[in-house]
């Protein structure tokens, strides 16, 4: 018998797996269930797109790429943050195509953070940040952000949380999963801090398009003097509808891109060529389904917010992703046993918020990536829940 | 002009309340209520429907695409014989078509029979149809904006992948 358990790497082995698994084990074995929990769009990917995919495999474009990526499919990156976001960065040196966002945020942290050094991570959050971190030998710091800021991050808590050790702010804005946003003068307070203490950013920011406010996105570094401190990682999967094509991309001082490119050539080689082409297509014809998802998610959002409210289960209004999160504290219960209860008597699936860090307890995840008819009945199946606890 | 986003919605859901509009649109419950009066009134929302798929149930029905070649009334034009064929009940809908022929008609019957004899005996023979072209469907892919194909169809396979 071979002791596995002695011989893998610790560090992997001690990392906590997700803490809910269990949790969807429940709904996975369950008839009826209306789930609330998905964190991928329920708009299939764009026709156009798709068939710009299938037109690069018909013509039997099937290599490998440049490790960075197409060239043309970086251009076009570069031009649509230009056009929306107003940053300007060079295709050539300052631009990687990577696996999803995720693969960016991997990379990022590796060639940033030595054995030790400490990244600061607002929570609740993605639950990717901790681990990756923890990988790269990093010490994560929470920052614990709470309904009475909104769940933003203030320059006060940034503060209190910054050592000699610290290394890397991590901006997780539009927010999973609480749908928080934070505008340009919130975010010039932050810059601030930043540059006060020399730290470097990796702003996450995969839920840009998906942004209500007046203001729209802010790009972290589109900040006087952040630019050069920032790695913006973004993607199609979100904002293109084109979660499992797995392409993303990161975008910043090209000393940092370069690194990040070396690690990329090695693990990964390049970015699936198919999805890139179906990219290029996205970014050349897709503003339009951008803005018209957009609408669809604003219309499903106020609908949910108001029902949750009205229901008694108090939600601040999220203004980006696709999320909204409702305090449970006046049922009594905690995150999972609201969870658990609501799966078990009214079959709605939706995710603790504790899920995404200690700070969530107390609220629950909803996402609102489902269809008005979908929502309705969920919503009504709640309030009828809520009568009963 | 911000009303007529209510028309959409409606479209694509009539299901949808005047609250649950008010809400989405960020508007009144009154105005929204108000708006749809009024659409109904100057008929421009002209009903509310179910989209059926009948292949999926035991009821027959039989749909037919109908061309038809016609003289024009020298007053009139078009209008006269497309009103009397409107008139049908079996008659799904009438398009007056630029190209090939003049009148698109779609007719809906309990058999392929009852349509082709519909044809034959109230069609064919109205004054000033000089020919028919009958196009039988066979298969409803999609229909008034839906997928009815089931391989085709929307299927929720968006698992709870917490890495999202």
């Amino acid at each position: 018998m071979i002791e596995y358990d002695k011989l893998v790497n610790s560090t992997a082995k001690q990392i906590k797996p997700s803490g809910i698994r269990r949790f969807f084990d429940i709904a996975s074995e369950m008839e009826d269930v209306i789930s609330l929990s998905v964190g991928e769009p329920d708009f299939h990917t764009p026709w156009h797109i798709r068939e710009a995919g299938i037109a690069s495999l018909e013509k039997g474009r099937t290599r490998y790429t440049p490790n960075r990526g197409f060239t043309q499919l970086r251009q076009e990156i570069a031009h649509f943050l230009l056009r929306h976001y107003g940053v300007e960065y060079d295709p050539q040196g300052e631009v990687l195509v990577t696996v999803g966002g995720s693969e960016a945020i991997d990379l990022c942290v590796r060639s940033l953070v030595n054995p030790g050094e400490e990244v600061l991570i607002p929570e609740p959050s993605f639950v990717c940040y901790v681990p990756i971190t923890q990988i790269a030998g990093g010490v994560p710091v929470i920052i614990e952000t709470g309904p009475e800021n909104g769940f933003k991050l203030t320059a006060e808590q940034l503060e209190a949380k910054i050592t000699d050790k610290t290394k890397l702010l991590i901006m997780p804005y539009p927010n999973n999963p609480t749908g928080a946003v934070m505008g340009r003068e919130e975010l010039l307070e932050i810059a601030q801090v930043v540059e006060r203490h020399n730290l470097l950013v990796l702003s996450d920011e995969i839920y840009a398009a998906l942004t209500y406010t007046q203001e729209g996105h802010v790009t972290f570094s589109s900040l006087p003097g952040m630019r050069e401190r920032t790695v913006v990682v973004n993607g199609f999967s979100k904002a293109h509808s084109m979660t499992g094509w797995r392409l993303g991309y990161a975008a910043g001082p090209k000393e940092i891109i370069s690194l990040m490119t070396k690690l990329h050539q090695f693990a990964i080689m390049s970015a699936p060529t198919t999805s890139q082409y179906a990219a290029i297509e996205a970014l050349k014809n897709g503003d339009e389904d951008i803005a018209y998802m957009r609408g669809q998610y604003d219309m499903r959002r106020r609908l949910i917010v108001d029902g949750l409210n009205s229901m008694g289960l108090r939600c601040f209004e999220p203004e980006g992703a696709f999320y909204v999160f409702p305090s449970v504290k006046s049922t009594g219960l905690t995150s999972l046993e609201f969870s658990e209860k609501l799966i078990y008597s009214k079959h709605v699936a939706v995710v603790p918020g504790d899920a995404f860090g200690a700070s969530g307890e107390g609220f629950v995840r909803i996402s609102y990536s489902y269809s008005i008819q979908h929502i309705t009945e969920a919503l009504a199946r709640i309030e009828a829940f809520l009568q009963e606890v | 002009m911000a009303m007529e986003q209510i028309l959409e919605l409606l479209q694509d859901n009539a299901q949808l309340t005047p609250k649950q509009l008010s809400v989405m649109l960020n508007e009144s419950e009154e105005a929204v209520a108000k708006a749809i009066a009024q659409y109904q009134r100057e008929g421009v929302i002209r009903g509310y429907h179910a989209l059926v798929n009948w292949e999926r149930t035991e009821t027959q029905k039989a749909s037919a695409l109908i061309e038809l070649k016609v003289t024009p009334k020298k007053d009139t034009g078009f209008d006269e014989i497309a009103g009397r064929i409107m008139n049908f009940p079996e008659v799904e809908s009438v398009y007056l078509m630029s190209g090939g022929y003049d009148l698109a008609v779609t007719v809906t019957g309990r058999t392929m029979q009852d349509v082709a004899m519909f044809v034959q005996k109230r069609l064919a023979t109205i004054d000033g149809v000089l020919s028919t072209a009958t196009h039988f469907v066979l298969t409803k892919y999609k229909d008034g904006g839906v997928i009815f194909q089931s391989e085709y169809e929307e299927i929720d396979e968006r698992g709870s992948n917490l890495c999202d």
